[in-house]
């Protein structure tokens, strides 16, 4: 593994009497693509949640290229180059495609009341720089022809490439993307596996929480398995996928 | 049809003070789902600020709308602190309070504002000195002042403004973006409390400038005023669909033609004579005889209008001309 990017330190979360999340320790190298599996309620969300700062984490500590997180903030996580698409869409419905792109930049901009006001000249030429920036990405995601739609219009497939869009207007250092793939029908899903692993080589350090094992095999560098919110496993897919603590819990019980 | 003419026009500078008001409502429900009854004192601390400030230039020989323009100047700041602070103090710390406990405090906010306004103010009426020009112009037979042509324009003026700052500018995207999801606003980077106290601020400072203007058009303030204006400035962001920022323009302009045409007709409307005159065969002349030539209702009821329209929406559209999904919230 290369430069640290992201480490997660005694990460625990707990609901009530809920244990989501107890002691999770992760390193994410720059440039990889870290997947994070586990069954269902294993506690993937939950970090997602805690990492980009929804979830104020119980115990524990983040730090993003050597820097602690304000975990808890999430407008300062974003600052401090975190992204997330949602297991659920959660696109601005009511905003076209190209203003949910352009909210993405508001860390990268600032115009504020003064600028509003008096349309200054800087102020104009931020907000035509943003638009120019939103179409790059919605190009990037190939769905520019869409610019002008409602959010809410687009079908599925691109709903998802909006949010990654979205997300990657923050210019992240780590995009972290929850469930990526659920709901796509197969081309869908090959083209977004494409989408992936482009970012990559652009240089984007990527989380990955996917149920989809092909796509989570196929791209990923390393793999960490949650369950009852403990990290059980952390290796290539290929170790992984024969760690016989990880096949015991997705299959509830020692494999004889 | 000269009363027509007259009553549509006192009711477009009516409504859009209103439209003004229920702004404020509107913004501050969109953004958080709170209804801010406390937003009508806001008014009311504005006209009463400015008055202060206009009666004690009043004499002091500078020109009529400088001396209103510096009530206005000192109002709006005024004002805008007002909101920001109700919003810090009472507000902040119940964001994810169960609904009511907001709705309550707004109650409570609206109280202690007045009774606020009454200690500084006192209980008297304050009238707006005549510092304006108040001959009338004719225009289709309706008498019309300077200060009503300038109500209209400069709210029109205003709420293009607005319209503006929040469909084309980072600072409205990010107002869009929290109303829709806080939360993911949050993600993307917008700082959330930031906006919200933005919201109340800006819609305080459009309080200020209808409190202005009611005491301009009345002639009058005094620290009981926010209750009523508010209610009906309420009234007209539900007519438009609450939450909704055309739809607030849209329900004040209509609530104030509504208003200023049911003021202008209630006697006509309950005197059975005049009844007896304009129905077919004169049906009802043995009441007119009755009764006399006398509306039951005069022009001091023209506040049912409002209420009765505020039960028609709730009853028949609860969403309003414009809105699209009040009961998720509501």
């Amino acid at each position: 593994m290369s430069e640290v990017l992201l480490a997660a330190n005694g990460i625990s979360k707990n609901f009530g009497g809920v244990r989501a999340l107890a002691n999770v320790s992760l390193t994410i190298g720059k440039g990889e693509i870290y997947g994070l599996i586990g069954p269902n309620g294993a506690g993937k969300t939950t970090f997602f949640n805690v990492l980009t700062g929804l979830y104020t984490a119980d115990a524990g500590s983040v730090t993003l290229s050597g820097r602690a997180l304000n975990l808890g903030q999430p407008h300062e996580v974003v600052r401090a180059g975190i992204a997330r698409t949602f297991q659920n869409i959660r696109l601005f419905a009511n905003m076209t495609a190209l203003e949910n792109v352009m909210v993405g930049r508001h860390t990268k901009s600032r115009a504020g009341v003064w600028g509003a006001v008096t349309a200054s000249r800087a102020t104009r030429a931020e907000e035509a720089a943003i638009v120019a920036r939103a179409h790059t990405l919605l190009k990037y995601v190939g769905i520019d022809a869409r610019a002008n739609d409602l959010a809410r219009n687009l079908p599925y497939g691109d709903q998802r490439r909006l949010e990654i869009a979205r997300a990657l207007a923050t210019e992240p250092g780590l995009l972290a993307l929850d469930e990526p793939a659920a709901g796509m029908n197969a081309s869908e899903t090959a083209a977004l596996r494409e989408l992936i692993a482009g970012l990559r080589s652009d240089g984007i350090t990527i989380l990955l929480i996917e149920h989809d094992v092909k796509l989570v095999m196929g791209l990923c560098d390393r793999v960490a398995v949650l369950d009852y919110g403990e990290k059980i496993a952390e290796a290539t897919p290929e170790a992984v996928q024969r760690d016989p603590r990880v096949i015991e819990a997705y299959l509830g019980g020692p494999v004889e | 049809m000269d009363i027509f003419i007259q009553q549509i026009v006192n009711g477009l500078v009516l409504g859009s003070i209103y439209a003004l008001v229920a702004l404020g409502y509107t913004m501050v429900y969109g953004i958080m789902g709170l209804i801010n009854f406390a937003h009508g004192e806001v008014v009311m601390i504005g006209a009463l600020t400015a008055l202060s400030v206009i009666n004690k230039l009043a004499g002091s020989g500078l020109p009529g709308p400088v001396v209103v323009l510096a009530g206005l100047a000192v109002a709006v700041p005024v004002c805008m602190a007002t909101g920001f602070i109700i919003e810090r103090i009472a507000y902040r710390p119940l964001r994810h309070a169960p609904r009511l406990a907001p709705l309550i405090t707004a109650i409570g906010v609206s109280i202690l504002l007045q009774q606020v306004a009454m200690l500084f103010w006192g209980r008297n009426y304050h009238t707006f000195p005549a510092v304006l020009p108040s001959a009338p112009h004719q225009i289709f037979g309706a008498a019309l002042t300077d200060v009503q042509i300038i109500i209209v324009l400069l709210a029109a003026a205003t709420m293009s403004g607005l319209w503006l700052l929040v469909n084309r500018t980072r600072l409205g995207r990010a107002m869009r973006a929290t109303s829709e999801h806080p939360a993911i606003a949050s993600l993307m980077g917008v700082d959330v409390n930031r906006i919200i106290a933005f919201t109340f601020v800006l819609g305080s400072a459009l309080a200020a400038l209808a409190g202005v203007m009611v005491s301009a058009n009345y002639s009058t303030a005094h620290y009981h005023m926010g209750f009523l204006l508010g209610l009906k400035a309420f009234t007209a962001a539900v007519l438009g669909g609450i939450g909704n920022l055309g739809g607030a323009m849209l329900g004040g302009v209509l609530l104030g033609i509504i208003e200023s045409l049911g003021a202008g007709y209630i006697g006509d409307l309950t005197n059975f004579c005049w009844w007896s005159n304009h129905l077919p065969g004169g049906t009802g002349a043995g009441l007119c005889e009755q009764f006399g030539d006398r509306g039951f209702l005069g022009s001091n009821y023209k506040d049912i209008f409002a209420f009765f329209v505020l039960i028609l929406v709730l009853v028949f559209r609860p969403s309003g001309l414009m809105g699209e999904k009040v009961a998720e919230r509501a």
